[in-house]
């Protein structure tokens, strides 16, 4: 199956209530602190809340045991939707989230180990976060532990090399406690990724690099509960899943909008127009 | 120096299940005894210095102790925004192995000449720079870095550098170790610099110019007590070092003293020009065209103290 062939503009179940619920608190932190990358983090909603809902072994309330399965956001960028599903799974107070970015928050721009509960890696600068992640899937298969490894990368990430180092190196350790997503919204800051820098074929980029690639739609709640089941998708091949996803999704205005990448003031009209659009307050 | 550091890797890697080893692309043979006895702590990652430095401070989050070995400039250079991003960020517990720092790779010009390989690292928050001086004093530090909780650089002379140390002297990282005591001048350096100086001092010596001499091992953290007691008492201070005079122990020894003494004190910064090297030849040849052999030292301080003013001013600004 090629990338083409999944069309998610039409095929993707609308948001349900819960979908909508996590992206009123991504808007919510933008509102407070006037700033944010709101359409990096709009994209990914659906990956992280199936993730966090129904794949990781993780204990909110104790986020560093042991056997936790670990979850690195890569693009550090998209971090907002991260907050918003570790504030919505306990890992810190909910209300924590409308001190986004304020001198004295826990929450910056991009997310900082040790400041955040359930934060495995700081993150931000991008290519970084795949091989910390071959490290630390080294690392638990050596203490022989059934912990797994699941990195989250952005598709203008993919431009940076050591991405490309990393995955020869998972592939050359047979990681098959690692699995890659990307959240392939086909935008990066610029514009299309296909303009600034061509990513396709993808799908086959990773298979050639010796990873069990796979394709979703990424806003498909079941669909990308089922594929993540699955992995390994193949014994002793690190896994890769590309998630086709809209950035901005579920903002009308915002989606396939690089004017929407990283987002100042929302102007009122905007606000009211999202609120008509996720319900909330 | 090289040999003593690795086989420290394997030594610590039998005794701490902790230690691992990773290589990018070493030479031949490189610890092929550890490779064959420690086989799950061996590592071979190939040229992709971004991502063994990722993949160290993955292996680092979950509890080891890894040691990366290539050369200077490649680790330093090549993957700056992993070790500052990954390591020092994170306050990860990664030792950097800097194969052929200074001028030590003289003969294969200036992609493999670290001439800045310090000032590169000393910039870094949390980050300690140590340059040993020969295999026995690489020994007991190595000892030392087990359980240091910071990322070391460590930079590595060419291997049968000449020995200077004392068992006596111990090691410490983070002290300085007094190998002369300070006359009308305190000549601080580093690294192999210590058997140049050495020489220069007893130079000196026969010429009536005493000269105290101290190896800052550890570059950073500067021992800034030792530095600050033993400036107090001497007419002038003297930086040597096999480095760029932009940013590395004559920069810290500059600052530090800027810091701490209320008085100024004259402080001369032997060191290499701002300019890349395009001279091959060897890293004794180099070090003698720089002017940092025992001689061209003598010499430099020799009319330093004579003519301070005069010497000042016929180095290069930087």
């Amino acid at each position: 199956m090629t990338s083409a062939a999944l069309d998610i503009n039409t095929a993707t179940p609308p948001l349900d209530a819960r979908s909508k619920a996590l992206r009123r608190m991504v808007v919510e932190s933008v509102v407070a602190a006037g700033r944010g990358h709101l359409g990096p983090a709009l994209s990914l909603v659906e990956i992280l809340r199936v993730l966090y809902d129904d794949i990781l072994r993780v204990r909110p309330r104790e986020p560093r045991w042991p056997e936790r399965d670990r979850c690195i956001l890569s693009k550090g960028h998209g971090c907002l939707a991260l907050y918003a599903v570790l504030a919505d799974k306990g890992f810190f107070p909910p209300d924590v989230l409308a001190t986004f970015c304020a001198h004295d928050s826990i929450l910056g721009g991009h997310p900082e180990h040790g400041m955040i509960p359930g934060v495995e890696a700081s993150t931000g600068a991008l290519g970084h976060g795949l091989s910390i992640g071959v490290g630390m899937a080294i690392a638990n298969r050596l203490r022989r532990s059934a912990a797994r490894v699941f990195v989250v990368l952005g598709d203008g990430e993919l431009d940076e090399g050591a991405v490309w180092e990393a995955a020869m190196g998972a592939s050359k350790h047979r990681l098959d406690n690692l699995t890659a997503i990307v959240d392939y919204n086909k935008f990066q800051s610029y514009g299309p990724t296909s303009v600034v820098l061509e990513l396709e074929p993808l799908l086959d980029k990773w298979r050639s690099f010796g990873f069990a690639a796979d394709e979703v739609d990424g806003h498909d709640v079941d669909a990308l509960r089922d594929k993540l089941r699955a992995v390994p998708f193949a014994a002793g091949r690190p896994s890769a899943l590309v998630c086709h996803t809209v950035k901005g999704k579920g903002v009308p205005d915002a989606e396939n909008n690089a004017d929407w990448h990283h987002k100042n003031k929302l102007s009122a009209a905007e606000l009211a127009s999202i609120r008509a659009v996720l319900g909330g307050a | 120096m090289r040999k003593a550091c690795l086989d420290m890797v394997h030594a610590l890697a039998r005794r701490d299940p902790r230690v691992v080893y990773i290589g990018s692309d070493p030479g031949p043979g490189t610890l092929d005894r550890m490779r064959k006895e420690l086989p799950r702590q061996f590592f071979i990652e190939g040229i992709s210095e971004a991502h063994v430095i990722g993949m160290s401070a993955g292996m680092a989050f979950e509890g080891h102790v890894p040691y990366v070995n290539t050369i200077a400039t490649f680790i330093t250079r090549r993957c700056f925004e992993q070790v500052a991003v990954d390591l020092c960020l994170h306050a990860l517990p990664v030792r950097l192995i800097g194969n052929g720092g200074g001028l030590v790779y003289a003969p294969l010009g200036p992609t493999h000449v670290a001439m800045e390989d310090i000032a590169i690292m000393r910039a870094l928050p949390g980050m300690t720079i140590v340059c040993p001086t020969d295999a026995p004093e690489m020994n007991r530090f190595m000892e030392r870095t087990l359980d240091w909780p910071h990322p070391i650089y460590i930079r590595l002379g060419k291997g049968g550098d000449p020995v200077t140390s004392r068992p006596e002297e111990g090691f410490e990282i983070g002290k300085a170790i007094v190998k002369r005591d300070p006359g009308r001048v305190l000549i601080a350096t580093t690294g192999i610099m210590v058997h140049h100086v050495l020489g220069a001092a007893k130079l000196l010596a026969e010429r009536g110019i005493a000269c105290g001499v101290a190896h800052f091992h550890t570059v950073k953290p500067l021992d800034a007590d030792a530095l600050a007691d033993l400036a107090a008492g001497v007419e002038a201070v003297v930086t040597v070092e096999e480095h760029t005079r932009i940013g590395g122990l004559g920069s810290a020894v500059l600052e530090c003293l800027a810091d701490r003494l209320r008085a100024p004190k004259p402080v001369l910064r032997l060191g290499l020009p701002d300019k890349f090297t395009h001279n091959y030849g060897s890293q004794d040849g180099l070090i003698k065209h720089y002017g940092l052999d025992a001689p061209g030292i003598a010499a430099a301080i020799e009319a330093y103290v004579a003519q301070p003013a005069a010497l000042q001013r016929s180095l290069e600004p930087i």
